[in-house]
């Protein structure tokens, strides 16, 4: 279990993480989301005690990470594939933390075998790729075989393939009991991976709830309407005060439920082609709660 | 998901001891190929510059004797020659100083440049010990390296010269000498170490390596001002010039000449002082 209770970094003027509150249970994996800048790497960092929060505490199973002599075995990270020297093999890299810990050595091979490095874990890690990379990352987490486990943007540089084994293994792992908690800048990343979710922007805690309780915070449900006749539907629609865009056949309509559109087109006899219901993707709701706090935006400002 | 799930039990773990963390930056050191070839390549050049040294005196005395020889009266005597100097050529151990102490840099500011102390630090929270124990491992192997450079080196250059002087390592400073020599190496990795914990880049901790080991005493020579001498007296290399003096030899006095005890106080200062500003610079900073 982690908890973070006002957790607060400032760097001189800049506040990264601003009087955060939050708890990750174990069984499930809970997505930490926010847009680029937000301040999830910081906060992680802060939960690690590598960087030291100006207010607040973060503990993980009732105690600062810091002050325990050893970590692999109580939490596995993976915060920056890069953060390895490039001129040791795999399996060296993994020796040295094993040692450190008192870890058997078996479960070095082990949790290459499990990350499918065995072959190339006598190469050295300099000529591995961003995947690779990713892969000795999830390695070292699992070495310690840790109760909480935090990865930091995991599913950068993977393929498909892997970003479907990664998935996999982080529900495995929750289902095991422990605590899972993953960082992303993508909804859609976390869509399928995720049971929780923590979303912060510019450092503020914007929601932390299941995933779909967040999902029904996608507040504008809107309803896709096709008819031959749409000029006159739109006029109808309007005049009951629905929203309604069109292109062409197609209507998306706003501020009306499907069925009494369906009702109004049959007592008018249009005829509809189409008539869907679309809820707001979990991506929509996402990008609506973070727009006000997105860090860099493209282009103009909103 | 709704189901309720047993917690992880973690088993208890064992002890967290220092001799683990030893293993583990013995396992670090020695999977760098860099290790290698460094330690290597600064022995032979150090011990092939003693060596080379001792050869060229060598040519040298025998030249005198041959003119002395032709001279009558005090032939065979040959000039005064102190064959102790060949063994310790101050380049050469300059040379091995800056090996030794880039050696210590790159194992601390090589996990700064590489981001590995993040992992470092989570794998072992402790951050003190894990720098005691890289410290450890890093002064062991180059104490070796000080030990075997050291011991060479007077081993060839006094048996290049047997027949002008060389001196066994029972004759008085000479065992003083080697054992100061072997010491000065890895007091110059602890000194590089603790300068790449406080700078953390590449080129600004070999450069400020090399000015505390090497240039700062350079400045700090000559006996116009007192506290300029007794400050250079302070230096490492200084205090080495001092262990490795031959006392056969009759110099002449050099003013505010530090003693050989303080130059062994000098020997143990600095290494302790090295170590409790590596252990104490890594503590508190943010990664």
């Amino acid at each position: 279990m982690i908890e973070v209770t006002e957790l607060t970094k400032r760097y001189g003027d800049t506040t990264a993480v601003d009087r955060l509150s939050f708890t990750v249970r174990p069984g499930r994996v809970t997505g930490f989301l926010g847009p680029n800048g937000a301040g999830k790497t910081t906060t992680l960092r802060m939960l690690l005690g590598l960087v030291g929060p100006t207010a607040g505490t973060a503990t993980i199973d009732g105690r600062a990470f810091a002050s325990r002599p050893r970590g692999l075995r109580h939490v596995g990270a993976l915060l920056d594939a890069g953060d390895v020297h490039g001129g040791r093999t795999a399996r060296a890299h993994l020796r040295a933390l094993a040692h450190g810990n008192d870890i058997p050595r078996g479960r070095v091979a082990e949790v290459l075998g499990e990350v499918g490095l065995t072959d190339v874990a006598h190469r050295r890690v300099g000529g591995f790729s961003l995947g690779m990379r990713q892969r000795l990352g999830i390695a070292t987490a699992l070495l310690g075989d840790p109760p909480v486990l935090l990865f930091d943007e995991p599913l950068n540089g993977l393929d498909p393939e892997g970003v479907l084994w990664v998935r996999r293994l982080f529900r495995r792992l929750a289902a095991e009991g422990r605590t899972v908690f993953v960082s992303s800048h993508l909804m859609s990343e976390m869509e399928n991976t995720a049971d929780q979710l923590v979303v912060i922007g510019r450092g503020e805690l914007i929601a932390a709830e299941s995933v779909t309780d967040f999902a029904a915070r996608g507040t504008r449900l809107s309803v896709t309407v096709r008819t031959p006749d749409a000029p006159a539907l739109t006029e109808l629609l309007t005049a009951e005060g629905a929203c309604v865009e069109a292109d062409g056949e197609a209507l998306t309509v706003t501020g009306l439920p499907a069925a009494p559109i369906g009702d109004l087109a049959f007592r008018h006899g249009i005829r509809l082609h189409e008539l869907a219901t679309r809820s707001a993707s979990l991506e929509e709701a996402f990008m609506e709660l973070t727009a006000d706090s997105v860090e860099y935006l493209a282009g103009d400002a909103r | 998901m709704t189901t309720v799930t047993p917690p992880f039990v973690t088993a208890a773990g064992p002890r967290a001891r220092f001799r683990h963390l030893v293993a583990a930056e013995w396992i670090k050191l020695w999977s760098l190929r860099s290790t290698y070839w460094v330690l290597a390549a600064g022995a032979l050049i150090v011990v092939g510059i003693n060596a080379n040294s001792a050869r060229v005196n060598l040519d040298w005395l025998t030249h005198q004797d041959r003119v002395a020889a032709g001279e009558g009266p005090g032939a065979g005597t040959g000039p005064v020659y102190d064959a102790m100097s060949s063994a310790f050529v101050d380049p050469a151990w300059q040379l091995l100083m800056v090996v030794a102490g880039s050696v210590g840099a790159l194992a601390v500011f090589g996990e700064y440049t590489s981001g590995l102390i993040r992992t470092t630090f989570t794998a072992v929270p402790d951050r003190g010990a894990v720098m005691a124990a890289k410290a450890a491992v890093v002064s062991a192997v180059t104490l070796v390296l000080g030990a075997v450079v050291s011991v060479a080196s007077f081993g060839v250059t006094q048996a290049i010269l047997r027949e002008h002087g060389g001196l066994s390592i029972g004759d008085p400073g000479a065992l003083r000498a080697v054992a100061a020599s072997a010491l000065l190496v890895p007091l110059s990795a602890l000194v590089g170490m603790a300068v790449g914990a406080l700078v953390r880049h590449a080129t600004g901790s070999i450069v400020t390596t090399l000015v505390t080991l090497i240039l700062a005493p350079a400045f700090l020579q000559g006996d116009t001002y007192r506290w300029v001498k007794e400050l250079g007296n302070t230096m490492p290399v200084t205090a080495w010039s001092t262990l490795t003096e031959n006392p056969a030899m009759d110099f002449a006095p050099v003013k505010y000449a530090s003693s050989v005890t303080e130059a062994w106080i000098v020997f143990a200062v600095w290494p302790l002082v090295a170590v409790a500003v590596l252990v104490t610079a890594v503590r508190r900073r943010d990664l």
